[in-house]
């Protein structure tokens, strides 16, 4: 198996041409630690973005910083850290569920989209993704986006290619907006709660004007034998003072919560974030994507169907996270979301399960032939991660 | 003005009007086609009324239905479509051509879920923007995209445009603030992305629709967060003696940590035609003024302001005035947001909308000047500083040709100056039939060729929204 590892986009141009017709596909590799997401690649040769990296622009006043491709993402994070910036959206780190090692790359988060808690109130990667440039399946350079915030010029292929998993293109640069870190944060715990009372809880907060950053809730036997429901303040320390006791006031139906902070505040969102409560066995997991007040509802009706099925909620209960036993059922967790809407993800599963069972969810039929014709404008001769979201495409 | 050209009519089209308009009142309840020349006559044109054309016909249909069988039959026909929210474009992107059938939503105006557990509402495409919140309010939640337009314009043209506003620092745009839509295709055939839930599958066409203009099929509903409104909320006036002080105060709040939910800023020119107009009490003895404006409770608000005004002072702030009452904040916002309004009142103006990296704030202040003073005119700036955002207003005499092509020549040199400073043509009014043909200044060839094969999977016949976003010349099908 060949591995390209262009220097320059004008290399990786050159790579992209000289494999057009030769019907050796490619498939794409950043740091290594999200390959197991998707439909298993079926490409014989790989494209590494490991020789594009480092960042290409930071202006910290503009609150805009750019990379290569091939950045670490711990790079990134270093380098806003120290200007008390941040990525915005919390992009998970996978290498706990799927047991990889190696280092997670900026594009990666670009181009399968990855966030965590923040997503429900700050948006998801996709929402602070400004500019991508990539290289299509003809070997072109493209740009879209770029570095202002504000942008409507042209078509949005920035919102594409950001979850498209590498089947519309190489990509060698992105942008992203940042944020200022917060000065101080601090988690306010309920427990006891059933899913119900838990996800209520985390509806009325979301729903108030104390503005959680997080809010997720664990039923009894994952981080403990309690169920835990937790919200997340970021703010200024006086800010947070008063909205934790504003919050306690609102949600006192559901008892008093304590006060986490520090490692014990942090460590319990990084599990949340990376579904750690998962790692380490074998079973199937997804995730499902549905109104919060529905995340419930599927969560119980997949437990009556699957025995021996776990989860969590996080996104104020829009986000399930769902662990079953690898030979379980993969229909019932789509039959139970029929009535319901929203979507499911299969995100860990043996190879042979993932290329068996459809891994993103099935669209109608117009939009399948709409995402058909998408791969086709980018990528006509199917170069790039043949079959990673849908067979065929 | 006629320097923007518009393909030329399609003879055939014009010859088969009376068959055409027969077809489409089959397909539609009575009362919702509208042929005569003086109801077609509202539809020349939207807010770029230097440009108008009489289009075919106007469909106002009620229901996705209609709207699908419509659309289907222009496709089968071969008949151009112009979809139309509110008409409030302000480039021109709801402007008809005469081969064409306009698709208005206006009839199809309602609230039709608001779910405040799950802070979604969903609504239909002619909805106005202002009317979202309106339905919420009463419990406390607003919808955040807030274009100045808000009382007019509709969600569908909003999504068409993905419409910003003054309080996109902290709350994104309609990209980042639309769930779901329902939208019909050309053929006819509807469909579904997202809805209640987070992320859509696949790859990301609700995205794409955002800002799509018009091209690739037409919305009829759609579902939008609602957020819950901040305890309260405070606009300030801070006057400084130069823009670049104005301008260093900006990037010294975001650098110390600080997102206040707008930062809005007007130079000396538009203070004066904003205050004349409007009486908010703006100071008038300074060069530039920022309305900053901070959310929570009076405490926070309290703590907040006292650190912005901290940074204010250090950069030579010489007047901070807060709003004392809900009447005087209003009266704050009233100035800025009607600022297009009291420009008109003195003189006719055209609108740009370039946003530049902050970083080049005074650079392209002082170039815009020299720009606009080049051809004998004058220019008032208003932009939302926190995201670079601005909207120079050129003023001129619209029944003085020469002067009206200086105006739109002077335009178009500031948005590539836009350009070259790293910025873009349009950061929230799109690109319409006015920039159309400066894409080329920011896009190579095959940016342009990879968007432009994009858009020909929903309609590679270009017939939806034809004239617009792309230049007339090379334009790629498949």
């Amino acid at each position: 198996m060949t591995i390209h590892t262009p220097t320059t986009e004008a290399q990786a141009c050159a790579v992209v041409k000289s494999v057009i017709g030769s019907a050796t596909p490619l498939s794409i590799r950043g740091g290594g630690t999200r390959a197991g997401l998707g439909r298993p690649a079926q490409a014989a040769s790989t494209i590494s973005s490991a020789g594009l990296s480092g960042i290409t622009l930071y202006e910290p006043a503009e609150m805009v910083i750019a990379a290569r491709a091939g950045t670490p993402l711990a790079l990134v994070q270093e380098t806003l850290a120290d200007r008390g910036q941040m990525l915005p959206f919390e992009p998970m780190d996978h290498r706990a569920l799927f047991g990889s090692e190696g280092e997670p790359t900026i594009g990666a988060i670009a181009a399968c989209n990855i966030s965590g808690p923040r997503r429900v109130n700050a948006g998801a990667a996709r929402d602070s993704l400004i500019g991508v440039r990539l290289i299509n399946g003809r070997g072109e350079m493209i740009k879209s986006g770029g570095r202002v915030m504000k942008n409507v010029t042209g078509l949005d292929l920035v919102k594409l290619v950001s979850g498209s998993h590498g089947t519309l293109g190489f990509l060698t640069e992105v942008t992203f907006r940042v944020l200022p870190k917060p000065a101080a944060i601090a988690t306010l715990q309920w427990r006891g709660l059933s899913d119900v009372q838990g996800v209520a809880l985390l509806s009325q907060a979301l729903g108030s004007p104390f503005e959680p950053m997080a809010a997720a809730h664990l039923p009894a036997g994952l981080a403990g034998d309690e169920a835990l429901t937790l919200l997340r303040l970021e703010n200024f320390p006086d800010s947070i003072e008063y909205r934790a006791g504003e919050l306690a006031l609102l949600l006192g139906e559901y008892g008093v919560p304590d006060r986490l902070e520090g490692e014990h505040s942090a460590g319990l969102w990084r599990d949340v974030r990376d579904a750690t409560f998962f790692a380490g066995t074998n079973e199937a997991v997804w995730r499902l994507s549905l109104k919060p007040t529905d995340g419930p509802k599927a969560a119980t009706a997949i437990g009556r169907m699957l025995p021996g099925a776990r989860w969590f909620y996080d996104w104020g209960g829009g986000l399930v996270w769902l662990a079953m036993p690898v030979d379980g059922d993969a229909a019932a967790v789509r039959t139970a979301l029929k009535p319901l809407g929203g979507h499911a993800t299969l995100v860990r599963a043996p190879d042979a399960v993932r290329a068996a069972v459809d891994v993103f969810q099935p669209l109608a039929e117009p939009l399948m032939r709409v995402t058909a014709g998408i791969k086709k404008s980018f990528d006509p001769d199917g170069i790039f991660e043949p079959g990673r979201m849908y067979a065929g495409i | 003005m006629s320097a923007i050209a518009f393909p030329t009519p399609d003879a055939g089209i014009l010859a088969r009007r009376e068959q055409i308009l027969a077809g489409l009142s089959a397909l539609v309840s009575p009362g919702a086609l509208i042929t005569s020349d003086d109801e077609r006559r509202p539809y020349e044109t939207d807010a770029l009324t230097a440009y108008r054309r009489m289009p075919l016909a106007v469909v106002l249909p009620s229901t996705t239905e209609e709207v699908a069988a419509v659309l289907r039959y222009c496709g089968d026909q071969g008949v151009p479509v112009i979809p139309r929210g509110s008409g409030t474009s302000l480039s021109g992107g709801a402007i008809p051509q005469e081969d064409a059938v306009v698709i208005g939503v206006s009839k199809m105006s309602r609230i039709l879920e608001i779910d405040y557990a799950n802070r979604v509402a969903r609504v239909q495409a002619g909805v106005t923007n202002l009317a979202v919140t309106g339905a919420v309010s009463a419990e406390g939640f607003f919808y955040a995209p807030d274009p100045s337009s808000q009382l007019a314009c509709s969600i569908g043209g909003n999504i068409g445009m993905n419409s910003g506003g003054a309080h996109c620092l902290k709350y994104g745009v309609t990209t980042n603030n639309v769930l779901g839509v329902k939208m019909v295709m050309l053929d006819g055939s509807i469909v579904e992305i997202g809805g209640g839930h987070l992320d859509s599958p696949g790859y990301d066409l609700l995205g794409l629709m955002n800002g799509s203009e018009g091209q690739l099929g037409i919305i009829t509903e759609a579902t939008v967060r609602i957020l819950r409104s901040a305890e309260g909320a405070r606009p300030v006036l801070f006057g400084f003696p130069t823009s670049e002080q104005a301008g260093a105060a900006v990037a010294a709040i975001i650098g110390a940590g600080i997102i206040p939910v707008a930062m809005e800023f007007m130079d000396k020119p538009a203070i004066e035609i904003c205050e004349a107009f409007a009486k908010a009490g703006y100071p008038m003895d300074c060069g530039a003024l920022l309305i900053i404006e901070v959310e929570g409770s009076d405490d926070e608000m309290d703590a907040q302001l006292a650190r912005i005004v901290a940074i204010a002072r250090e950069h030579g702030v010489t007047t901070v005035k807060e709003s004392k009452s809900a009447m005087e904040a209003a009266a704050i916002w009233k100035g800025r947001k009607s600022a297009f309004g009291a420009t008109g009142r003195i003189a006719d103006y055209i609108c740009m909308d370039g946003t530049i990296p902050t970083g080049q704030l005074p650079y392209v202040l002082k170039r815009m000047d020299e720009i606009v003073k080049g051809y004998g005119l004058r220019v008032a700036n208003v932009f939302h500083a926190g995201d670079g955002n601005l909207h120079p207003l050129i003023l001129y005499n619209c029944n003085d040709p020469v002067e009206a092509q200086k105006a739109e020549d002077a335009g178009m040199d500031i948005l590539k100056l836009c350009v070259e400073v790293g910025g873009c043509l349009t950061g929230e009014h799109g690109v319409g039939i006015e920039k159309r043909d400066l894409m080329t200044f920011q896009f190579n060839p095959e940016d342009l060729a990879q968007q432009m094969r994009v858009r020909a999977v929903f309609d590679e016949r270009w017939l939806l929204n034809p004239a617009k976003v792309f230049p007339l010349e090379g334009r790629v099908a498949a």
